[in-house]
């Protein structure tokens, strides 16, 4: 296990610590322990089922959804275990923010959808909801497309405007990870250029963590990455490294597309 | 060869093609026998005049012609009214009997408030006390009296509805004193005796009323109008009882439409006459309306939350599977068991107990212990509400995962994702399910006949008096009145074509209201669907 890495890693905003998952009686992620680096971007990547998508949902607790799973060690937010008895869920979800495989966006219009996060948490001063949406749609590089039909429904965009304005929604709610599940796998390729572009300019203020099939997206817009293969962590280091001189046999064959 | 033939399907194509056409053919026929039937009820036909080879006449509209059935030669059915006067107001005749026929010029027909139509010649007025001066056997001076009369019997009804309302107010202060006598309240109570006192005042002002009325009505029966019949009767008939008066065989097309027209606003607007084989259809149209109307206020709610507990909140398991092949087969018992559980449960139950607790003065005579149109409305939404909970299941079910999700991670809580985003996106499967409600309910009798229809009902369930809506009363419908006129009446000829326009009214009832809802879910559908790439 190289976790030599792991441990230079100061200051984490996000720990991993011994994490085993079970679906059921079947372990689906093996005593991985890993930190995530604050305001970098950390790609996950793996072949399928290699459990990577499990332990991104592991950050916001949402494969709580799921019945019969069973998490034993640790996931410190900022030091403070997420697990522990008495954690507020609603709390965590507002501070680690999800952008999904499948675009997403509510029936509502794209305003709606954008203080979606604000108004369940029952803000309703309109000046600041107003302001919101323009920071967060220009943040998610939106604004310029749609600020003349804010009221339209958000259904009427495209797929890859549709990703963008779930990560504008995702923003609204001042996150300090965003959390990605393959967010380019429903999109065309310049949608994706579109998208790998925003993910660059959004590490300047969020943590992010991407999960990605795409070896080359993980290359291009990751600062660290996490190898995992069958539920167990094998390699994780700064994205230049792993890529171009991988430490285990596992890691460079899967990269160079021996298996995958 | 053989082999590819049915491998390749088609014989499927064909027999599932076939299933369909035979199914809409006749759902079809259906609708056209309805339709064509029920319209052409209300238009003024010829008066035929008829001679017989046996030298006797008649004077009627042809009904239809057919077939002999006992042998050789047609036969042709002729509604020749004047019940009073034959007996039976609808006769056979053979066609080899016929001698002649033509359509007299001078042949007027009436359609009198009681004994049906009559058919005859115009002989002379009388006006009596209301108008001494329309006097004579001119022509003109029926359809005068007639008009003099219609502004007469308006009066006459105004002055019933006062009536009704005085004697309203006084059932309302009698149960009062009966409510002050069961609670013993003592002889010199104030309260008790300002009720007595404005009893004493309101009967005083009903006889007088009533007085009046008789006077008025008896004055309205000195008109009379003296008609002959075909074969040289006479008859004098009370103006009164004349509502209309036409004469089809000079009649321009554009006058039989008015007439249609009237007819049909008639049916729309007015109350059933004759044992409801006459007059209008108004009461049970909004008994019929306000039934579903009821239903839905019951069985869309319930449904709703049963659904969304059943899909959202209970745990899959062993008892939820239960509770689902419960909640399918509910859709399959007999609505007459329904009937009888809502007379067991709601009209005797809990009807019974409000009566013990609320009004128990009154017994033993019921007030919500009897039909009404809130048990029968509770019995069908007990029907309908599986219908309801399949269908919000299915849509609940049909939202994608990532919906859910993409609530749950902007921090929202498993209601607010239910309030915000499940039901919104499900609604337009939830409206099917209502409507797939309402359609049930609209075209059900049996529960009805033991929970709270009748025949004729004296006043509707929402009037001008207070608390406005009547949920105790009985109602009438469209559907029972269907059997009532159809297989009850006495009259089975007269009372045919309203059958037809019954049944006719019924589909477009069910129509329209299902037209309305399905126009409201394809606009919630417009905002709800999902995007595409």
């Amino acid at each position: 296990m190289s976790t030599d890495l792991t441990q230079t890693i100061v200051d984490p905003v996000l720990e991993v610590a011994n994490l085993d998952f079970y679906y059921g009686e079947s372990q689906s992620l093996f005593d991985v322990s890993l930190r995530f680096p604050r305001k970098q971007v950390t790609a996950l990547i793996g072949p399928s089922g290699c459990g990577k998508s499990t332990l991104l949902r592991c950050f916001n607790r949402m494969n709580d959804l799921i019945d019969n799973i069973r998490v034993d060690g640790e996931v410190l937010l900022n030091g403070a275990n997420i697990y522990a008895r008495g954690t507020d869920v609603i709390e965590l979800r507002r501070q680690v923010g999800m952008v999904f495989q499948k675009s997403n966006p509510f029936p509502k219009s794209i305003y709606e959808n954008v203080i979606y996060g604000l108004r369940i948490a029952g803000v309703k001063d309109k000046a600041l909801l107003d302001e919101t949406v323009e920071k967060s749609l220009k943040g998610a590089a939106l604004w310029d497309e749609v600020k003349d039909r804010l009221q339209q429904s958000a259904l009427g965009l495209s797929g890859g405007q549709q990703q963008r304005l779930c990560i504008a929604r995702a923003i609204a709610v001042n996150p300090e990870v965003i959390l990605m599940d393959e967010p380019c796998s429903a999109l065309d390729p310049k949608s994706t250029a579109r998208v790998e572009e925003l993910i660059g300019e959004l590490r300047q203020d969020y943590t992010i963590i991407i999960v990605t099939h795409n070896m080359q997206q993980a290359a291009r817009v990751s600062d660290y990455t996490a190898f995992l293969y069958e539920g167990v962590l094998i390699e994780f280091g700064a994205t230049s490294k792993l890529f171009m001189k991988p430490q285990h046999r596992q890691t460079e064959d899967y990269i160079t597309g021996r298996f995958g | 060869m053989k082999r590819a033939f049915w491998r390749i399907g088609e014989p499927m194509v064909w027999l599932s093609g076939t299933a369909l056409s035979v199914t809409l053919l006749i759902a079809l026929v259906l609708l056209v026998v309805i339709v064509s039937n029920g319209l052409g009820v209300f238009w003024p036909s010829n008066l035929v005049e008829v001679r017989l080879n046996d030298g006797s006449v008649l004077l009627g509209e042809m009904v239809r012609s057919e077939a002999r059935p006992e042998g050789a030669g047609e036969r042709v059915q002729y509604k020749i009214g004047n019940r009073q006067l034959n007996g039976l107001d609808f006769r056979w005749v053979n066609l080899d009997d016929i001698a002649l026929t033509r359509l007299p010029a001078d042949a007027v027909a009436l359609e009198r408030s009681e004994y049906g139509n009559f058919y005859g010649f115009f002989k002379e007025v009388d006006g009596g006390e209301i108008a001494p001066e329309l006097q004579g056997t001119e022509r003109s001076l029926l359809e005068r009296l007639l008009a003099k009369m219609e502004d007469e019997r308006a009066a006459l009804i105004k002055q019933s509805e006062h009536l009704n309302d005085v004697s309203y107010a006084m059932e309302e202060l009698r149960l009062k004193r009966v409510r002050y006598d069961y609670e013993v309240v003592a002889a010199d109570d104030p309260q008790r005796l300002a009720v007595e006192k404005k009893e004493g005042a309101l009967k005083e002002r009903f006889h007088q009323l009533l007085e009046e009325q008789n006077r008025l009505s008896q004055v309205l029966q000195s008109a009379t109008v003296t008609m002959t019949t075909i074969d040289g009767r006479e008859k004098t008939l009370i103006a009164a009882d004349v509502l209309r008066t036409w004469q089809p065989n000079i009649m321009t097309v554009g006058e039989k439409t008015l007439f249609y027209l009237g007819k049909l606003w008639e049916l729309f607007s007015a109350e059933p006459r004759e044992s409801n084989t006459e007059g209008g259809l108004f009461p049970a149209i909004f008994g019929t309306v306000m039934l579903i109307f009821v239903m839905s206020l019951f069985s869309f709610p319930f449904g709703v939350i049963a659904a969304v507990y059943l899909r959202e909140y209970a745990k899959e398991g062993t008892v939820v599977r239960l509770v689902r092949i419960a909640v399918n087969n509910l859709a399959g018992i007999p609505s007459i068991v329904y009937g009888i559980f809502g007379l067991g449960f709601f009209v005797y139950g809990v009807g019974g107990a409000i009566d013990r607790i609320f009004y128990p003065e009154l017994l033993p005579n019921p007030t919500f212990g009897t039909g009404g149109i809130l048990w029968a409305s509770l019995t069908l939404a007990l029907l309908t509400v599986p219908v309801v909970i399949v269908a919000t299941e299915e849509a609940l079910s049909a939202i994608p995962r990532e919906m859910r999700e993409g609530s749950y991670a902007l921090g929202a809580t498993k209601f607010q994702t239910l309030i915000k985003v499940l039901l919104p996106m499900a609604s337009p499967g939830i409206m099917t399910g209502l409507i797939l409600a309402m359609a049930r309910a609209a075209g059900e009798v049996a529960p009805l006949m033991i929970t709270g229809v009748v025949k004729l009902a004296p006043v509707l369930p929402i009037d001008g008096n207070f608390p406005f809506v009547h949920l105790d009363r009985k109602f009438m419908h469209l559907g029972f009145h269907i059997f009532d006129i159809g297989f009850q009446s006495p009259n089975i000829e007269a009372a045919k074509p309203m059958v037809f326009v019954t049944t006719l009214l019924l589909v477009l009832i069910v129509l329209v209201m299902s037209g309305t809802a399905i126009a409201l879910r394809n606009r919630m559908k417009k905002r709800y669907t999902f995007g595409v790439f």
